[in-house]
């Protein structure tokens, strides 16, 4: 029992970070209707840009922290201009593999300046563990889950009252409507890759300081795919509540195959097989719009 | 219609021919030729890339079928061409003669992808690409993980292939062999776009609702598209797996769907000719860098140590480029020559 209770605990923690790295994919989907499938490396390269920040650089962490969030604002913009701009109106296999090429140039840049070994964080939480039902967890593992807790709120918010939020909401219902209350359309789509870039590097962030960061980080990426599903394509509070099952299911059942069938690495594919099951019994997923077509 | 400016059709059977003018024909008879004799001028490495090249023909004209031509986005090409791998090689482990083990490898690979196929009924666009996704994850894994069938990470050992007692063993003779499958593949392609399946499929990919109110069958000819797509990857997968000879589940992974996706993208989406650019292009593209990588490596002398980083970055770059650029890739470029010489003293 105490087994379960220690994965379900992991995979809340490793869920809370598949729910920002699906919150960004969310966003940028839900303005834009672009599948990034270059999610993963958007939350890599925030990873190395801290890392280089803070032991490269030797600047203290909370410093390159928000440095890193600056730079992936600019990154977001410039990605935005420059790759998917050209793609509006372009078929849906040219905007997926524009963002597939995009996350392999990424991945060789990263290559390029850090090299494959992995990389590991200087400690910023103490490593105690601290006791929560009976078990002990690590700090920075609170602090995740945390941190992830917070950045919804932050963005529930933001979508819920500020101007720039109701425009983002307005441009994903109707972009034409939108377009035609002033809205300027184009600046929503780059604010959008923004956010998206910001809010992956910080899961990033936190992935490096629980387990150091490799180039093979990007696979995480692939992870959202089944987290939005779903919680429904174009949901934010979806992206939050499907990482989140999509952490634990993985973990659980990746201790259930190890247990019962001597299976291992089942976590690798467990999503999926999740996923599976979803397309085949709803693929709009938990609170993902139900598209109607008509002739 | 000879002697006169442009071609005109007085039958429909005429226009839908593959060559139209005793120019093309012509033509398209000398590059077979120069084909054929390629081998006796080629060094042996520049033989395998050549096979290489057959190999991936084949595998580019089967997504483009599946993906250019009825708008099906599939993300698992590659593991499709791994179940043909494994399924031909089990076959000819087990004493299989090597034309049956083929055969059953694609007719494996084609139910494999009929049966991922099937939620494309209810799925589309991004749906059925993160779908099949899904297929290629879980099929790398079950590569990976069913030992006693596969042997798992360590891979599985083949023989060259053997036929009616003559061993293709040297790159020259696989070039033969794999040229002639390329030859066929490319030729069956061809023709089932010019039936009326190949009609249906176009449709579907241009706008699924009226295909459907004019009678077309849309599961039946997805399904259709899925089953040959897969069964024409089993092939170029059984064929690899002999041409290497050593089969790994890493070669099956992500990246080799990634690499046919972008092979028909930058040859062209729906074209066949397209298809052929691509395969070429994406197959060289890795050499052509090692060369280049070689003359810097006067001025670089550590280049060699970012190549791999540096030659996945260039591919990436390409791809990204072509979309933006050139959507309708090299086929369209293809066309354009061909009219400009077609008109050539004469601009317009």
């Amino acid at each position: 029992m105490e087994y379960y209770l220690h994965l379900v605990l992991n995979g809340l923690v490793i869920g809370s970070i598949y729910s920002l790295v699906a919150l960004g994919f969310v966003i940028i989907y839900k303005a834009t209707k672009v599948v990034n499938f270059a999610q993963g490396e958007l939350v890599m390269f925030g990873a190395y840009i801290c890392f280089a920040l803070t032991v490269q650089m030797g600047l203290p962490f909370l410093v390159s922290f928000f440095m890193t969030l600056i730079f992936s604002v600019v990154l977001g913009i410039c990605l935005e201009r420059v790759v998917l701009r050209p793609m509006i109106g372009e078929p849906i296999i040219s905007v997926i593999m524009v963002t597939v090429g995009l996350s392999t140039v990424l991945k060789a840049v990263i290559q390029l300046f850090w090299g494959t070994q992995v990389r590991v964080y200087p400690q910023v939480l103490p490593s105690e563990s601290v006791w929560i039902l009976g078990l002990p967890v690590a700090p920075v593992y609170i602090a995740a889950f945390c941190l992830s807790v917070v950045l919804f709120i932050i963005f529930s918010v933001f979508f819920k009252y500020s101007t720039m939020g109701i425009a983002m909401r307005a441009t994903a219902f109707d972009q034409q409507a939108a377009q035609s209350m002033g809205i300027g359309v184009k600046n929503i789509f780059a604010m959008s890759w923004c956010i998206a870039a910001v809010v992956s590097s910080i899961g990033g962030i936190i992935l490096g300081n629980i387990n150091g960061i490799t180039p093979q980080l990007g696979h995480l990426g692939l992870k959202v795919f089944p987290a939005v599903i779903l919680g429904g394509l174009d949901s934010l509070l979806g992206a939050a509540v499907g990482g989140l099952i999509i952490g634990i299911l993985e973990n659980v059942s990746d201790g259930v195959a190890q247990q019962f069938f001597g299976l291992a690495g089942f976590r690798e594919v467990a999503a999926y097989f999740i996923l599976v099951i979803i397309l085949m019994i709803k693929p709009y997923g938990l609170f993902g719009t139900h598209e109607i077509e008509r002739v | 219609m000879r002697g006169k400016c442009g071609l005109f059709f007085t039958s429909y059977a005429k226009e839908s021919q593959i060559l139209h003018t005793g120019f093309q024909k012509s033509s398209m008879a000398l590059f077979f030729l120069v084909l054929l004799l390629a081998p006796f001028f080629l060094n042996s490495y520049q033989v395998s890339l050549l096979c290489m090249i057959n190999i991936a023909v084949i595998g580019a004209v089967s997504l483009n079928l599946l993906t250019g031509s009825c708008g099906q986005i599939s993300l698992g090409h590659g593991a499709f061409i791994g179940v043909g791998a494994y399924a031909t090689g089990i076959c000819t482990l087990s004493g299989w003669p090597f034309l049956p083990a083929l055969l059953f490898g694609g007719a494996t690979t084609a139910l494999v992808g009929m049966i991922f196929g099937i939620p494309s009924l209810r799925l589309k666009g991004i749906y059925l690409a993160i779908a099949t996704l899904a297929a290629q994850l879980i099929l790398v894994y079950i590569f990976m993980r069913w030992t006693s069938l596969t042997g798992g990470a360590t891979g599985m050992g083949l023989d060259p292939p053997m036929i009616l007692g003559y061993s293709f063993d040297t790159d020259q003779k696989m070039f033969y062999l794999t040229l002639v499958f390329s030859i066929l593949a490319v030729l069956m392609v061809k023709n089932i776009l010019r039936t009326k399946s190949g009609r249906a499929f176009v449709a579907i990919r241009d706008f699924h609702l009226s295909a459907e109110s004019v009678g077309i069958n849309l599961f039946r000819y997805k399904l259709q598209a899925f089953g040959v797509s897969s069964f024409l990857a089993g092939i170029a997968g059984g064929l690899w797996a002999h041409y290497t000879m050593y089969i790994t589940p890493e070669q099956f992974e992500i990246g080799l769907s990634i690499q046919y996706l972008a092979m028909i993208i930058i040859g062209g989406l729906g074209s066949v000719i397209g298809s052929v650019f691509g395969a070429v292009f994406l197959t060289l593209l890795p050499e052509v860098l090692g060369v280049l990588a070689n003359i810097m490596s006067g001025f670089f002398p550590n280049i060699s140590t970012y190549f791999l980083a540096m030659r996945d970055g260039i591919f990436g770059l390409i791809l990204v480029l072509f979309l933006i650029f050139e959507p309708d890739g090299l086929a369209r470029r293809w066309q354009l020559a061909k009219s400009y010489f077609k008109l050539h003293p004469f601009a317009h």
